[in-house]
């Protein structure tokens, strides 16, 4: 008896109609003047904070200005220079322990100035489930990695080699209720992106 | 023709094997006129009734609505984009067994695991067979249109699986016991008292909640618990990619990532339709999608999967149920295209006055209402009738499927199977030969214009009258257009 894929297969192969040439969109994409200040206007659009920093040495001086992380008691970072950094995400073994994250701070690889979004990669010192869990989020990306739109973004980040990224606009938000928007559904419920340079 | 043929099989009561609550509605015989509860506007009838909750409605979706216009019409290509988007589909379905058989050696090749189920049975017992394997008895769910397609939940629960939707809408349905009214969101047919209501029964949380913030922190909370004490995860997929073997999904709450951070096993379900060639056309697709959906510029977490977690396994179910007869059926096969927007059911009038749950399928709204019919022409006859065939939906389609021209489509072919009631017969054949007869029309023009203006109300307002219904007729005009057209044209 064939196999439910090879039933599958051999259906959507008979069913196909005449192969189509395969498309290649000209013409489209988003082109702004200014891409640090349209990235941080589209974070503030998608319920996140943005701060243009001059240079990386003020990035503890930034943090200590936000109420959530002069409060924070546990702080994941994997970004060097930040004082206040006590939970090392690639010594946890079980990523249950992280449920009390109060803040994680994390490198974004690139922005996107038509959305707001950060495209982050699980690295070698990875556990992502520090990123979900923890009550607050600090993305820091420098400056000259924001591209205007996401055709830019995927010709330049690494989505092909295992692994796990994604993009981050904004905080973790619904409008399930009445469709009244509310900052901090199950993830982080602060996006504050830090850009350098 | 043997569509027509193949349709009078499947309303002679062989087909639908995934929906018994269906099942049960569906007519005892072609003709009966009488009390059809399998119809929309029967099943709309209640919703209908409360005039005030009613317009609520219609208002709450328009606004989603308009906010898609504001986004998409400040992307200065977004027909470009649309286009785009079509052709890509296109492309894709004329090749699909290729891509699929691509997609599956990349993702073997990233240590993923891959399933094949022809149908929801075959589905749902994949997916059981993998957690029972491992003894897993609490699952968290991120949204799935197709996991709800195959009535995945009631199949896991009835095995002794707890089985948690984590999405806040679909919770708060999952906990009413009832199925999503929008596909983007599940609980836009409720108003917050009634969440407060249903938490405070079910979640053990104060009397009279209603503030939004307090009830979406309430969820949270209970949340977390469940991602915590959760022994797998299932999740859908929003674009699974040829190329490379990975597949993304969306989410704004980010239960999805939560959901597939934690436990030792992910287990990702997909229609056939859902894969595309190449990584970068995921641009053309997530600018387009939640643009259409929400009127957001994308979702908050587009997270990409390639291969398991470190110490977890990763396991993709591809799922037929019905999409390789779409495809084979020219007329329908751009149903194929949707990316589950749900822009069509927003921009809808009859899905704004008559809510989701009176489709009675997963996917309600214009998109609904073109695939229903594939799975049980019998039971879901009425649906491409619960549309004024007013072209929008169609217009907002982010992947331009012609909604409007297929709702029409079948509407002749469910005619020419036998599965319209004796009203719809009567009447499309009365019309039919009246359009046909220039005399015709312009008698019964004059004759209609004289009479309404005359008759007793209760001859034009009665249950006969189906148009009389909920509605003022509008005043007949003196003249037709031809007259007044005559009249012009002669001084």
């Amino acid at each position: 008896m064939a196999s439910s894929r090879e039933i599958i297969l051999s259906a959507l192969r008979s069913a196909a109609p005449t192969p189509l040439p395969i498309p290649e969109p000209r013409g489209i994409g988003a082109r702004y003047p200014d891409l640090r200040q349209e990235f941080a206007k589209a974070v503030g659009e998608v319920g996140g904070r943005c701060v243009l920093l001059s240079a990386e040495g003020v990035l503890e001086e930034a943090l200590s200005g936000f109420s959530e992380y002069s409060q924070a008691k546990r702080v994941a970072s994997l970004v060097a220079g930040v004082d206040k950094a006590n939970v090392d995400l690639a010594d946890v073994k079980d990523p249950h322990e992280l449920h009390d994250l109060d803040v994680c701070v994390l490198l974004g690889e690139l922005g996107v100035a038509e959305n707001g979004a950060v495209w982050i990669r699980e690295g070698v010192a990875g556990n992502r489930a520090g990123w979900f869990l923890a009550q607050h989020m600090v993305l820091v990306l420098p400056g000259e990695s924001i591209v205007h739109d996401l055709h830019q973004a995927y010709e330049r980040i690494d989505a092909k080699s295992r692994g796990f990224g994604t993009f981050i606009s904004g905080p973790s938000k619904t409008a399930d209720i009445e469709q009244a928007l509310v900052i901090g559904a199950q993830g982080p419920r602060s996006c504050t992106v830090l850009v350098i340079g | 023709m043997s569509s027509t043929r193949a349709l009078r099989q499947a309303a002679s009561g062989t087909a639908e094997t995934s929906r018994p609550a269906a099942r049960e509605q569906a007519p005892t015989g072609a003709g009966a006129t009488r009390s059809r509860p399998h119809e929309h506007a029967h099943k709309a009838a209640a919703f209908v009734a409360n005039d005030a909750r009613l317009h609520w409605h219609d208002q709450a979706i328009w606004f989603l609505r308009g906010k898609r216009d504001r986004v998409s019409s400040a992307v200065p290509d977004w027909e470009q984009l649309r286009s785009a988007g079509e052709q890509i589909k296109a492309h894709t379905l004329s090749r699909l067994a290729e891509y699929l058989e691509q997609f599956e050696r990349n993702a073997i090749q990233l240590g993923a695991r891959v399933h094949w189920a022809k149908d929801a049975e075959e589905h749902n017992r994949i997916v059981h067979g993998l957690l029972a394997e491992r003894g897993v008895q609490r699952v968290v769910k991120s949204k799935s249109m197709l996991t709800e397609e195959c009535h995945l939940n009631p199949y896991l629960e009835e095995r002794g699986i707890e089985v948690v939707d984590t999405d806040l809408g679909e919770r708060i349905v999952q906990l009413r016991r009832e199925p999503p009214s929008h596909i983007v969101m599940p609980a836009v047919h409720l108003k917050k008292e009634e969440i407060g209501e249903l938490f405070h029964q079910q979640l053990g949380s104060e009397e009279g909640l209603s503030d939004p913030k307090v009830l979406t922190e309430i969820a949270r909370q209970h949340l977390r618990q469940k991602f915590l004490a959760a022994q797998a995860t299932i999740s859908g997929v929003n674009f699974a990619i040829a190329e490379t073997g990975g597949f993304v999904v969306c989410t704004n709450e980010g239960n999805a990532d939560l959901g597939t951070s934690l436990p030792p096993l992910h287990i990702a379900c997909m229609g056939v339709e859902k894969v595309v060639p190449r990584l970068k056309d995921l641009a053309v697709f997530l600018r387009l999608l939640a643009r259409s959906a929400t009127g957001q510029p994308i979702t908050s977490y587009t997270s990409h999967f390639l291969g398991p977690r470190r110490g977890a396994e990763l396991h993709v179910v591809i799922v037929d149920h019905g999409r390789s007869g779409i495809l084979r059926r020219e007329e329908y096969r751009r149903s194929l295209h949707c990316i589950r927007c749900g822009a069509c059911m927003n921009t809808c009038p009859v899905y704004r006055r008559s809510g989701g749950h009176s489709y009675g399928v997963t996917v309600p709204g214009p998109i609904g209402s073109v695939l229903a019919p594939h799975i049980n022409p019998a039971a879901h006859s009425s649906l491409p009738f619960a549309s004024t065939l007013c072209g929008s939906c169609s217009d907002v389609c982010p992947v331009k499927v012609d909604l409007h021209h297929q709702l029409l489509v079948w509407r002749g072919e469910l005619g020419r199977a036998g599965l319209l009631p004796l009203s719809k017969r009567v009447a499309s054949k009365l019309g039919g030969w009246i359009l046909a007869r220039t005399w015709a029309y312009r008698f019964f023009g004059r004759l209609g214009r004289w009479l309404l203006a005359r008759v007793p109300r209760a001859v034009i307002y009665n249950r006969w009258n189906a148009w009389g219904r909920q509605r003022e007729l509008p005043a007949p005009p003196r003249e037709s257009f031809r007259e007044i057209y005559r009249r012009r044209r002669g001084q």
